[in-house]
């Protein structure tokens, strides 16, 4: 009697949660499955569709007009773009959760091993190049630097300005977080200097350094703090910050970021912007790297403060 | 239950047998629904807490605990990563404290005024605002502490960045204060009027009254307050992502800038790769964060209780 009433009470339920447990999963996949439909099935005439892009901070404003002149030309495309960093681009790309990842560094042999191990095979394309500024606050004396130096500071060696010629202020340190492409990309060039014979990949950003979740609020905060240094990219600087001239070596000149010195390749701190897609892409994907790619693509790349592709 | 009881009055009564079923039918369905209910709670719960061990525990094959646990250096995206989460925690640990040692007395005491000292105008239109505070969503906390409070902190402690600990530990124990003031004002008012009656017939100030009195007798509602506030203090995120400065170090003082458990995990999540060291490190700070409201809750639980028996002498 007793076990009978049991099993009635419980069954039911039982069924119910089963039930709804097959219905939400259900409909997760679905989900996921919904945005691949429009773009994988191919325009006859006007191109028709959406994508999905996601990655770098740094290349998220210059996508953005991108993808806005691109969806203006082509009114049936709809291109939605985030920069959470480009480890979450690359992290999104392995996962399937992106068309296009959008990165501000290379892709690593670990994550393309990983990638390959879930059946993403990623497909490289070069669409734009950056210089990284390092910029103070405008009161702050000291106007430039060498890649030991920063290396110094971001390690926290050298926590006073008067170390290098400023003000007997102490010097705070901002970086962005580890998500970012920028992190990744600063660390390797500027604090474990790969590119100078004082190389050292054992070196990493000193604890007191602050990570920062965004470029603009990095650049904000020096524009208030007199004794704080951060490096966003050339897209980013505004006039309430000061640019500083880098060195590569003591015995170099310092050379301001601009577009001319990161093309000619005297500015030290440049880098690649990247797309990255699974495998060539197609259909209206290709067709929006085409346009990126093209000479008005690339005349948008200056216009929005960065380097265009040296053709 | 109502409704099926007007159903069966409405319905043609065709004979009390059938009725008499029908009811029956009836509360085994509300019986069932009700029993769903509770199991899909801890259902969910269960779930949860699967997740989080499954996800988190396979970290300590590569970093044993107590390296995970006491090691300082955090750094995910290094060859080889060194997973240390202790400056996480110390500043989860200073900013909690902090937040809810500057929000306890504010908190309480408002509500001691608001329902003891306040006329009930005055109650009626303070309590509706206070309680609007804590929808505020925490990004615009956030704003706030970022473009108003942490100028303000660093030339009040003339510090380097006002981006610190002791901002998020402000704004923090204002997002906590709505809610340990509207529940304890609640347990306030909910004390006997003879309570305050048989006070004042001994003699006693308005003071005396609340202090040994109200407070006293609202004491287990007004550490459910409290409880409730640390939770919401331990939890939350985007604000101590935005104004807490995020510095890896583990932090000396609230005034260096530090990064809390949960500001950890938000800006690591993104670009961890679903199974990889990173990811599983993050979901095993999410097991720790999970223990300690669980202890926070338990510890809560033990003193009202004890509360209460002494109470009940």
């Amino acid at each position: 009697m007793l076990t009978k009433l049991l099993k009635r009470r419980f069954l039911v339920p039982l069924v119910v949660v089963l039930v709804a447990a097959v219905v939400l999963t259900g409909c997760n996949s679905t989900a996921a499955t919904t945005p691949a439909v429009p773009t994988g099935s191919a325009p006859v005439t006007a191109l028709s569709g959406s994508i999905k892009i996601i990655g770098s901070n740094t290349v998220t404003p210059l996508t953005s007009v991108w993808a806005e002149d691109f969806m203006k030309a082509n009114p049936k495309v709809s291109i939605a773009v985030s920069g959470p960093g480009s480890g979450v681009g690359i992290a999104a790309l392995i996962d399937g959760t992106t068309d296009i990842c959008q990165s501000s560094r290379l892709i690593t042999a670990k994550e393309i091993d990983t990638a390959k191990g879930k059946g993403v095979n990623p497909y490289e394309i070069k669409v734009a190049s950056d210089a990284l500024a390092v910029v103070v606050h405008p009161s702050n004396p000291v106007s430039e630097l060498t890649i030991a130096q920063l290396s110094a500071i971001y390690t926290t060696q050298i926590t006073n300005w008067k170390e290098v010629g400023g003000r007997d202020a102490p010097i705070v340190a901002l970086a962005r977080d580890t998500s970012s492409g920028t992190h990744a990309f600063f660390k390797e060039h500027v604090v474990q200097m790969v590119e100078l014979p004082t190389k050292n990949t054992k070196l990493e950003y000193g604890g007191k350094v602050l990570l920062l979740p965004s470029t603009t609020g990095g650049v904000s905060e020096v524009a208030k703090n007199p004794n704080a240094i951060f490096y966003p990219g050339m897209g980013y600087i505004t006039s309430a910050v000061k640019s500083l001239g880098i060195k590569k070596t003591a015995t170099d000149i310092a050379v301001l970021p601009s577009v001319k010195t990161a093309l000619d390749g005297t500015y030290p701190i440049s880098r690649l912007l990247l797309f990255y897609t699974n495998g060539a892409p197609n259909g209206v994907i290709k067709a929006f790297v085409d346009y990126c790619l093209s000479l008005e693509g690339q005349k948008k790349v200056t216009e929005v403060g960065y380097v265009p592709l040296a053709r | 239950m109502k409704q099926k009881a007007s159903t069966a009055v409405v319905a043609p009564v065709s004979s009390e047998k059938s009725l008499r079923r029908r009811l029956r039918l009836g509360e085994r369905i509300v019986e069932g629904w009700i029993f769903l209910a509770g199991t899909l709670a801890i259902v969910v719960l269960l779930g949860i807490i699967t997740i989080l061990l499954k996800e988190g525990l396979p970290i300590f094959a590569h970093t044993s605990p107590l390296e995970f646990l006491f090691g300082a250096t955090w750094y995910p995206i290094s060859d080889p990563p060194t997973f240390g989460i202790l400056p996480f925690f110390v500043s989860t640990l200073m900013i909690t404290l902090i937040a809810t040692a500057v929000a306890i007395p504010i908190g309480v005491g408002c509500a001691a005024f608001l329902a003891e000292v306040a006329s009930a105008k005055i109650r009626e239109t303070t309590k509706p605002v206070i309680e609007l505070l804590s929808g505020f969503p925490s990004v615009m906390m956030g704003f706030i502490g970022l473009a108003l409070l942490s100028p303000l902190v660093q030339t009040m402690f003339n510090l380097n960045t006002g981006l610190c600990g002791l901002t998020a530990s402000i704004m923090l124990s204002l997002m906590s204060l709505p809610i340990i003031v509207s529940v304890s004002e609640d347990a306030l008012h909910a004390v006997p009027q003879e309570f305050k009656e048989a006070s004042y017939a001994l003699g006693a100030t308005k003071w005396e009254t609340i202090w040994y009195v109200c407070i006293p007798a609202a004491l287990s509602g007004i550490a459910a307050a409290i409880m409730l506030g640390v939770g919401r203090a331990i939890g939350e995120t985007m604000t101590v992502l935005m104004v807490a400065g995020g510095a890896l170090a583990v932090p000396v003082s609230p005034t260096d800038p530090m990064m809390p458990m949960t500001a950890a995990i938000a800006s690591g999540i993104g670009n961890a790769v679903r199974g990889d060291l990173k990811y599983q490190a993050l979901f095993a700070i999410g097991v720790i964060l999970f223990l300690m409201t669980l202890t926070v809750n338990l510890v809560a639980d033990r003193v009202l209780e004890r509360q209460k028996r002494k109470f009940a002498r």
